[in-house]
C-alpha cells in the first residue's frame, strides 16, 4: 500500500517500519526536515549527542549488546565528517550501522555551498556501501536495502546521504519486499558447503591436538551460533580461545576455556595455537595481533576456516578447509555431522594435549605482582568483577584504548556474548564512553561500565552530559596511570624508554569535573579502600566517573611483540623489555 | 571443493615474496550507477593493487549493466584476492579472471594522426594497409587512422608511425571476451 508523504516523512515511517526504536543524532540545518518528521512522533526516540562521533560509538555499542543495527542521523558537511571515525570503526569490527547523513540541496551540490562535503565520497571506503539519494521515489527503496546490506552477511556500516530538497519532496512511500530491492547482485552465502563440513568434521575427529580459534563472527552470528560453539566444544573436548572481538561467545567459567590469544593473550592460548595439529577458526579473520609473525604462525596444523566473508579466507594465511558460511549454520552443521559419525568426545586421544595445556596454564601468565601501596590495574579490574557479580544484574563492559582495554580482556570473565563492547579492529581512543552510553539506553536496567584509560576518556569526555541528560547510569572506571600506558610501553619496548609525548599532563580533577557535568565523581587511591569505592560507585543510581589511580608503569603482559613467533612470548616476570625486539619488529606496528 | 582439501602443507612455508607477478585481464560485471567507477578504482587504490588498463561501458541497457576489464598486474594469491574484494562490492554481479579460466580474446581500438607530406604519405599509407588500419580522416597534410587489435599490434604500429610525423595517439583501453559458447 503506498502512501503519499515527504521525504522526510519516509524517512521516520521506514525506521518505524523496521522496529528502530532509538537513534543517535545530531541536528543541522540540512537535517532539519527530517527532525521536524520526527518531533511530530513518538515511535522513535531520538538521543541528543555532544558530538557526532559519540552518536556513531553510541550505535556500537547499541547494535553489538542488542544484535540489532543501531542507527544515526547527523547533519551535513561537519556533521557528517564527525561520524567518519565512528563508520570506520563499525567497517572493520562488522558493526551493523545505518547512518543518515543530511545533504545540501540537490540544486547546490558541487557549488561549495556552505556545510557541503562530498558525503558518499568521504565515505566511500570506510562504509559496507552509501548512497546519495536523488529522486524522492528511491527513497523508501534505499532505507530498506540499507538496513538489509547494514545487518545480513558480514554486517557494517551503511551511510544514506539525503539532500534537503529531497527531505521536503512529497513521493508515494512503500515497503519493498526483497525481491524488489535493486541490487540484485547482493548474495551473502549462509550455508556452508555440506563436503567442506564433511571434510572438516574428518580432519577434527583425527586431531590429536586441535584448538579452536573463534571470533567476532561468533558474537555477529546471534546468540544461537554461542551456544552451537558450546556444544561443539564439548562434544569434542576441545579447548577453546578466542580473538578480542569474540569474547563471551564461549564462556570464560568453562574448563575447557583457554583465555584470549593474540599480541596480549594467555601463555597457554598461543602456546596452543602454534603447537596445534588442527585449527578451527570460526569467525575470525588471523589478524595481525593474532597471527604475530605470519610465515611462523602455527607452522605444523591443518587449518579450517568458517567465514561469512569469502576475502577472509587465505587473505593472510593459508588454510586447507575454507567454509563460506554464517558461524551459526555451519557450526549447527558441524554438531550434527560429528553425532552422525561419533557419540564420544575425543578424551583419550587429546589427553596428552591437555596435559601439556596444563603445564602451560602453570605458568599463569596472567599473574602480576601486587602492592599494599598502590594500586595495580590488574588488581583493579579483578575487584570490579568480584563486585559486579555479586550485583545480581546483568553486566556489560565497554572499553576505551590502551593497557587498561587488554587488562579488561584478561582479568574481567565473559559467560555470555554481547556482554563486551570493544574497539578492536582500529583501535579507536574514545569509544568506550559513548558506546556505554549505547548500550544502557538499550538496557536500561542494566550495570554498563566502561573501563577507560584518563587519555582515551578524554576524548568522547563530553557524552557524560548525554548520560546526564537521559538518567543513563553508566559507571566509567577509569584506571589513571597518568601515561599513554600503552603508547609508554612501546617506548619501553622499542625507543630506549624515551618517552616523547606520552604523558598525561594538566589531567582535569574528574571529580570535580563529573561534578560539573552532574553526575557523580569518586577518587581511590589506596588498594585497601578500593572495594568501598566500588561499592559506593555501584550504589549510585546515575553516571559515575570513577578515578582510579594506579601504578605509573606497569606493563601490559603477556605480549607477544610484533615480528615474532607465538612462542617467544614475553612473560610478566621479565624485567627489562627494552632489549627483546631487533631492528625488524621496530618497523612494524 | 576437493582440491582444497589437499595438504597445502602448512602458513609456515607460504610467503608473498615467493611468487612471481602474472598480468591477468578481469571482466566485472557491475549496476551501472553513480560512483561504481569511483568504488571500484577505490578499492584498487585502497588495497595497493595495480591497474594496467581499464574500459568501461554499459553492455546491457535493458538490465543497466555495464561491464567493466580491466587489467591488473599481482602475485597469484593478491589475484585470488582482487577477484573476491571485488565481488565483495554490493554492486558487483560477476567477476571472472579471463586469463585464468582459458583462452580468451583481446582486443584494443586505436584512433592514431599522423601529418606529413612527400615520400612518407605513400610510406604511411603502405605501412597503414599491412595493418589493415583504416582511414577514418585525411587532408593534405594529415591522415586519421583507425586500428584495432591486439594491443601488441597497436604498439607497433604506433612504433612504426613514430618516424613517419606521428602527432597523436587515443586507445580504447582492452575489451576481452572468453573464446567458446559460453557467456560469464
Ligand atoms: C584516536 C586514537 N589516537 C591515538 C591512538 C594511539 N594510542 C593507542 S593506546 C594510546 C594511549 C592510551 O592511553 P590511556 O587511555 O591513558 O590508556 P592506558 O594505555 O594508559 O591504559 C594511544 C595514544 C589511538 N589508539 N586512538
Ligand atoms: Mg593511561
Amino acid at each position: 500500500m503506498a502512501e503519499k508523504m515527504t521525504g522526510a516523512e519516509m524517512v521516520i515511517q521506514a525506521l518505524t517500519d523496521q522496529g528502530v526504536e532509538h537513534i543517535f543524532g545530531y541536528p543541522g540545518g540540512a537535517a532539519l526536515p527530517i527532525y521536524d518528521a520526527m518531533f511530530q512522533q513518538d515511535f522513535v526516540q531520538h538521543i541528543l549527542v555532544r558530538h557526532e562521533q559519540g552518536a556513531t560509538h553510541m550505535a556500537e555499542g547499541y547494535a553489538r549488546s542488542t544484535g540489532k543495527p543501531g542507527v544515526v542521523l547527523v547533519t551535513s558537511g561537519p556533521g557528517a565528517t564527525n561520524a567518519v571515525t565512528g563508520l570506520t570503526d563499525a567497517l572493520m569490527d562488522s558493526i551493523p550501522l545505518v547512518c543518515i547523513t543530511a545533504q545540501v540541496p540537490t540544486t547546490l551540490i558541487g557549488s561549495d555551498a556552505f556545510q557541503e562535503c562530498d558525503t558518499v565520497g568521504i565515505t566511500r571506503s570506510c562504509t559496507k556501501y552509501n548512497y546519495l539519494v536523488k529522486r524522492v521515489e528511491d527513497l523508501p527503496r534505499i532505507m530498506h536495502e540499507a538496513f538489509l546490506i547494514a545487518t545480513t552477511g558480514r554486517p557494517g556500516p551503511v551511510v544514506i546521504d539525503i539532500p534537503k530538497d529531497v527531505q521536503f519532496a512529497v513521493g508515494e512511500y512503500y515497503k519493498p519486499d526483497s525481491v524488489t530491492l535493486r541490487h540484485q547482485s547482493y548474495r551473502p552465502q549462509v550455508d556452508g558447503d555440506a563436503a567442506a563440513i564433511e571434510a572438516a568434521v574428518d580432519l577434527m575427529l583425527k586431531a590429536e591436538r586441535p584448538i579452536f580459534y573463534t571470533g567476532g563472527g561468533v558474537i555477529n552470528a546471534g546468540t544461537e551460533a554461542s551456544e552451537h560453539l558450546r556444544e561443539l566444544a564439548e562434544l569434542t573436548g576441545f579447548p577453546v580461545t578466542s580473538t578480542l572481538m569474540g569474547l563471551g561467545a564461549f564462556p570464560a567459567s568453562h574448563p575447557q576455556w583457554m583465555g584470549m590469544l593474540g599480541m596480549h593473550g594467555t601463555y597457554e592460548a598461543n602456546l596452543a595455537m602454534h603447537d596445534c595439529d588442527v585449527m578451527i577458526n570460526i569467525g575470525a579473520r588471523f589478524d595481525d595481533r593474532i597471527t604475530g609473525r605470519v610465515d611462523a604462525f602455527s607452522p605444523n596444523s591443518r587449518k579450517i576456516h568458517v567465514d561469512i566473508d569469502p576475502s577472509s579466507i587465505n587473505k593472510v594465511v593459508r588454510v586447507d578447509v575454507p567454509i563460506v558460511g554464517d558461524c551459526g549454520r555451519v557450526l549447527a552443521e558441524m554438531v550434527r555431522v560429528w553425532r552422525s559419525k561419533t557419540n564420544q568426545p575425543r578424551t583419550e586421544a587429546i589427553a596428552p594435549w591437555w596435559a601439556e595445556i596444563a603445564t602451560w596454564r602453570a605458568v599463569n601468565s596472567l599473574g602480576y605482582k601486587n602492592s599494599d601501596t598502590v594500586i595495580k590495574p590488574q588488581y583493579a579490574i579483578e575487584r570490579l568483577y568480584e563486585a559486579t557479580r555479586k550485583q545480581g544484574k546483568d553486566v556489560f563492559i565497554t572499553t576505551e584504548v590502551g593497557q587498561h582495554q587488554m587488562w579488561a580482556a584478561q582479568h574481567f570473565h565473559f559467560d555470555k556474548p554481547n556482554r563486551w563492547m570493544t574497539s578492536g579492529g582500529l583501535g579507536t581512543m574514545g569509544y568506550g564512553l559513548p558506546a556505554a552510553v549505547g548500550v544502557q539506553v538499550a538496557h536500561p536496567d542494566a550495570l554498563v561500565i566502561d573501563i577507560a584509560g584518563e587519555a582515551s576518556v578524554q576524548m568522547t569526555m563530553q557524552e557524560l552530559s548525554t548520560a546526564v541528560q537521559y538518567r543513563l547510569p553508566i559507571k566509567i572506571f577509569i584506571l589513571n596511570n597518568e601515561r599513554m600506558g600503552m603508547v609508554r610501553q612501546w617506548q619501553d619496548l622499542l625507543h630506549g624508554s624515551r618517552y616523547a609525548h606520552s604523558y598525561s599532563e594538566s589531567l582535569p580533577d574528574f571529580v570535580k569535573l563529573a561534578e560539573a557535568y552532574g553526575g557523580k565523581g569518586i577518587r581511590c587511591e589506596n588498594p585497601a579502600e578500593l572495594d568501598a569505592a566500588i561499592a559506593e560507585m555501584l550504589d549510585y543510581d546515575g553516571p559515575v566517573l570513577f578515578d582510579v589511580i594506579v601504578e605509573k608503569d606497569e606493563n601490559c603482559l603477556p605480549m607477544i611483540p610484533s615480528g615474532k613467533p607465538h612462542n617467544e612470548i614475553i612473560l610478566p616476570d621479565t624485567a627489562n623489555i627494552g632489549s627483546i625486539i631487533d631492528e625488524k619488529g621496530r618497523a612494524l606496528v | 571443493m576437493n582440491a582444497h582439501l589437499q595438504p597445502t602443507g602448512s602458513a609456515y612455508f607460504i610467503t608473498s615474496e615467493t611468487q612471481e607477478i602474472e598480468r591477468h585481464t578481469l571482466s566485472v560485471l557491475v549496476d551501472n550507477e553513480p560512483g561504481i567507477l569511483a568504488r571500484v578504482v577505490g578499492l584498487f587504490s585502497a588495497r595497493g593493487y595495480n591497474i594496467e588498463s581499464l574500459t568501461v561501458s554499459e553492455t546491457e541497457h535493458g538490465r543497466r549493466l555495464s561491464r567493466i576489464t580491466v587489467v591488473v598486474t599481482a602475485t597469484p594469491k593478491v589475484l585470488v584476492q582482487i577477484k573476491l574484494q571485488l565481488e565483495r562490492l554490493v554492486p558487483v554481479h560477476k567477476v571472472h579472471d579471463l586469463t585464468a579460466e582459458g583462452a580468451s580474446l583481446e582486443r584494443e581500438l586505436a584512433l592514431i594522426k599522423v601529418a606529413g607530406s612527400g615520400d612518407h604519405r605513400a610510406e604511411t599509407l603502405r605501412l597503414a594497409d599491412a595493418f589493415r588500419a583504416q582511414i577514418v580522416d585525411a587532408t593534405v597534410e594529415s591522415f586519421v587512422f583507425e586500428v584495432t587489435g591486439k594491443p601488441a599490434k597497436i604498439d607497433s604500429f604506433i612504433t612504426l608511425m613514430q618516424p613517419l610525423g606521428l602527432v597523436e595517439v587515443v586507445r580504447t583501453g582492452l575489451a576481452a571476451i572468453s573464446r567458446g559458447p559460453q557467456s560469464m
